[in-house]
């Protein structure tokens, strides 16, 4: 089933927690709401499952308006952040709760209640905990039980609030790899907030970025990493460097390096004068030890940690501003890098990003 | 370190000496047993004073009966309401935001800070045949004061704290993410309250009943002011008890008294198990919270 989010706008006092969203999800989509706290997601989140109702706009399930239909009729699965599962009832009976609060000409026999709650608690591996209470699980398994008895309802959209934000990394990698498998197997349509951009880019085939209740940027992963929008989408996507510089006569003035515009990611009008930041991925950066007739700039390393699959270093740069660099081990090598090195940056190419304040 | 805590006694800084530990435990125990234990026990040698027929002859007395009747009518009537009245309550403090929420909750307080003689009086002001209200009343044939109406009247506003106090800071630990859950899983209104409200407040509930009869039955302050003592009519235990105790019926007066004694300590046993039960449901919550972060 799809979505149509039309002009939806909700406000909690002075508070606009979601300010004129307009967002279509395709029918089997993987949607992924990402976004710092406080930007609107849940809230955005809790308007689709009717759990919320939006000052103005509307919502289309299937090209039809939801807003009249209640939340228990609007065949939408909701998985809470903590789960919400029901403390005083066992896994089974948690999973059977929405069949059993049918209208009792639809309510399956007891028969095949039990039949459909071990399908899915087959589905989700925990058939062998059926009779235990959620407080006697792990954090893992209470989600997986959460998503059984959402899913028992057969729901045409799974809505899942910050699925995997209680769980620890480890637990978390794996949970988020099975969903993804799940949503290969029963193509559900299904919209996920997250704070978490790793999260957003591995499990979703489309991110909408939120921010303070706007949405930023819609796009694959690949579009919103490569091709942010804008500065938000690039700070807010993986670890960045964040420059202050001044734009004069169509260049960048990093000190007293200049970078031509033409070589940027720019949303600057290169005719304006005046402040920019400038940001750059430390993996985008290199390490040289001479300028080299390219784009370079003079720092000086502070710190070195070679532990992980890069070698980490800080530099600060000749006005003012720490930079973290990534490079490979094979580099480091042949750098022979110390504290204290003077050493130059250079970009590689392409991959600076102006913006304009 | 090491050398200095060799040197040291082993008890942790921050324990009394055991004198004042075995001083504080003594007087606890002993203002237990003297206001307690003592009088407790002077109930029931005092009732089986004349032997164990006349004791039940006390109690099987009409005027007693009637007195027993109405008490547990008056309970009956109370509690329910006033255990409704706690869930709303309760639910609207814990569930919405609305203006005149913090006075609510001040106001729910009130029969614990006013003396019962004066809501009783406050009734009798009311309602009495000279008040305008009661006069109209009594001019249609319904009596309030001084007849079984006023006494349940009174009884609900001593009362009607005490099932809302407990089920309030219930209601806000436990939360509405679950109610919500039910929803989304299709549950109407109905079915959400009954299949996972009343689950999860269900011994907080309880602990708040059993406070509440126990109290219903017992009041003695408002329900004087308001009852005018008719015999085998508007005489509730506790005030039935004064009259014979009163007529120097003494043996007669502990034997009723010795039955809201009993009251007394199966209120006890239950608010203890029931006390039990209220906590693990808080403690459980606080895990859940913990896992959560």
């Amino acid at each position: 089933m799809s979505i149509d989010l039309r002009n939806i706008s909700k406000r909690f006092g002075d508070f606009v927690a979601v300010d004129n969203i307009n967002l279509r999800i395709e029918t089997g989509e993987l949607v992924a709401l990402l976004g710092l706290s406080g930007s609107g997601k849940t809230t955005l989140l809790r308007i689709i499952a009717g759990l919320e109702t939006p000052d103005t706009g509307e919502v289309l399930f299937h090209g039809e308006d939801a807003s009249a239909v209640s939340v228990r009729k609007r065949k939408v699965g909701f998985v809470f952040q903590h789960y919400a599962l029901f403390r005083h009832m066992t896994v089974f009976e948690n999973v059977a709760f929405g069949m059993r609060v049918l209208p009792r000409r639809e309510r399956p026999a007891e028969a095949e209640v039990a039949r459909r709650v071990h399908e899915l608690l087959k589905l989700v591996q925990l058939d062998f905990l059926a009779d235990r209470y959620p407080s006697q699980l792990s954090g893992g398994q209470r989600q997986r039980v959460a998503l059984a008895r959402t899913l028992a309802v057969e729901p045409k959209v799974l809505l899942l609030d910050e699925p995997f934000g209680a769980l620890d990394a480890k637990v978390r990698q794996e949970l988020r790899r099975w969903l993804r498998r799940l949503h290969d197997e029963i193509k559900i349509t299904s919209v996920f907030v997250t704070h978490d951009q790793e999260e957003a880019l591995e499990l979703a085939n489309r991110i909408v970025v939120m921010n303070q209740g706007r949405i930023e940027q819609i796009g694959s992963a690949e579009e919103v990493y490569h091709h942010p929008a804008n500065a938000f989408v690039y700070n807010f996507l993986g670890n960045v460097n964040l420059f202050h510089g001044r734009i004069e006569n169509g260049r960048v003035f990093l000190g007293d390096t200049a970078v031509e515009l033409e070589n940027t990611h720019t949303h600057a009008h290169p005719d304006e004068n005046g402040k920019a930041v400038l940001y750059v991925r430390p993996h985008l950066l290199e390490i040289v030890l001479k300028p080299n007739g390219k784009q370079t700039f003079p720092a000086t390393v502070k710190s070195i940690n070679p532990a992980g699959p890069q070698v980490k270093v800080e530099l600060v740069a000749e006005w003012g501003d720490m930079v973290q660099v990534e490079i490979s081990h094979e580099r480091y090598e042949v750098l022979r890098l110390e504290n204290g090195a003077h050493v130059f940056l250079q970009p590689k190419e392409q991959k600076l990003f102006v913006y304009q304040i | 370190m090491a050398s200095q805590s060799e040197g040291t006694p082993k008890r942790p800084g921050t324990a009394d000496p055991p004198a004042v530990r075995i001083a504080l435990i003594t007087i606890a125990l002993a203002f237990v047993a003297l206001f307690i234990f003592i009088p407790v026990i002077a109930v029931f040698t005092e009732a089986l004073r004349n032997g164990l027929g006349a004791y039940f002859a006390a109690i099987a007395d009409p005027e007693a009966r009637a007195a027993i009747r109405l008490t547990l009518m008056t309970a009956a009537i109370a509690v329910p309401l006033n255990v409704t009245f706690g869930i709303a309550a309760s639910w609207a403090i814990a569930r919405f935001d609305f203006p005149g929420k913090q006075t609510l909750l001040t106001l729910i307080d009130i029969p614990f800070s006013v003396s019962p003689v004066i809501a009783g009086m406050l009734f009798v002001l009311l309602l009495g045949v000279r008040a305008p209200l009661g006069g109209w009343l009594a001019d249609h044939g319904i009596r309030i004061i001084f007849a079984e109406p006023g006494i349940v009247l009174a009884t609900i506003f001593v009362t009607f704290p005490l099932a809302a106090r407990e089920l309030i800071p219930i209601m806000q630990s436990v939360g509405s993410e679950e109610e919500e859950a039910a929803i989304v899983l299709g549950a109407g209104g109905w079915q959400m309250f009954f299949r996972v409200t009343v689950p999860n407040i269900k011994w907080g509930l309880l602990y708040g009943l059993v406070l509440c009869n126990a109290r219903a039955m017992g009041e003695f302050g408002a329900v004087s002011v308001v009852s005018g003592h008719i015999r085998g009519h508007t005489n509730t235990m506790p005030l039935y008890v004064e009259i014979l105790y009163n007529d120097f019926q003494f043996a007669a007066a502990f034997a009723v008294s010795s039955l809201l004694t009993l009251l007394a300590i199966a209120t006890l046993a239950a608010k203890y198990y029931l006390g039990r039960r209220v906590i693990p449901v808080k403690q459980e919550q606080d895990d859940l919270a913990k896992v959560a972060a």
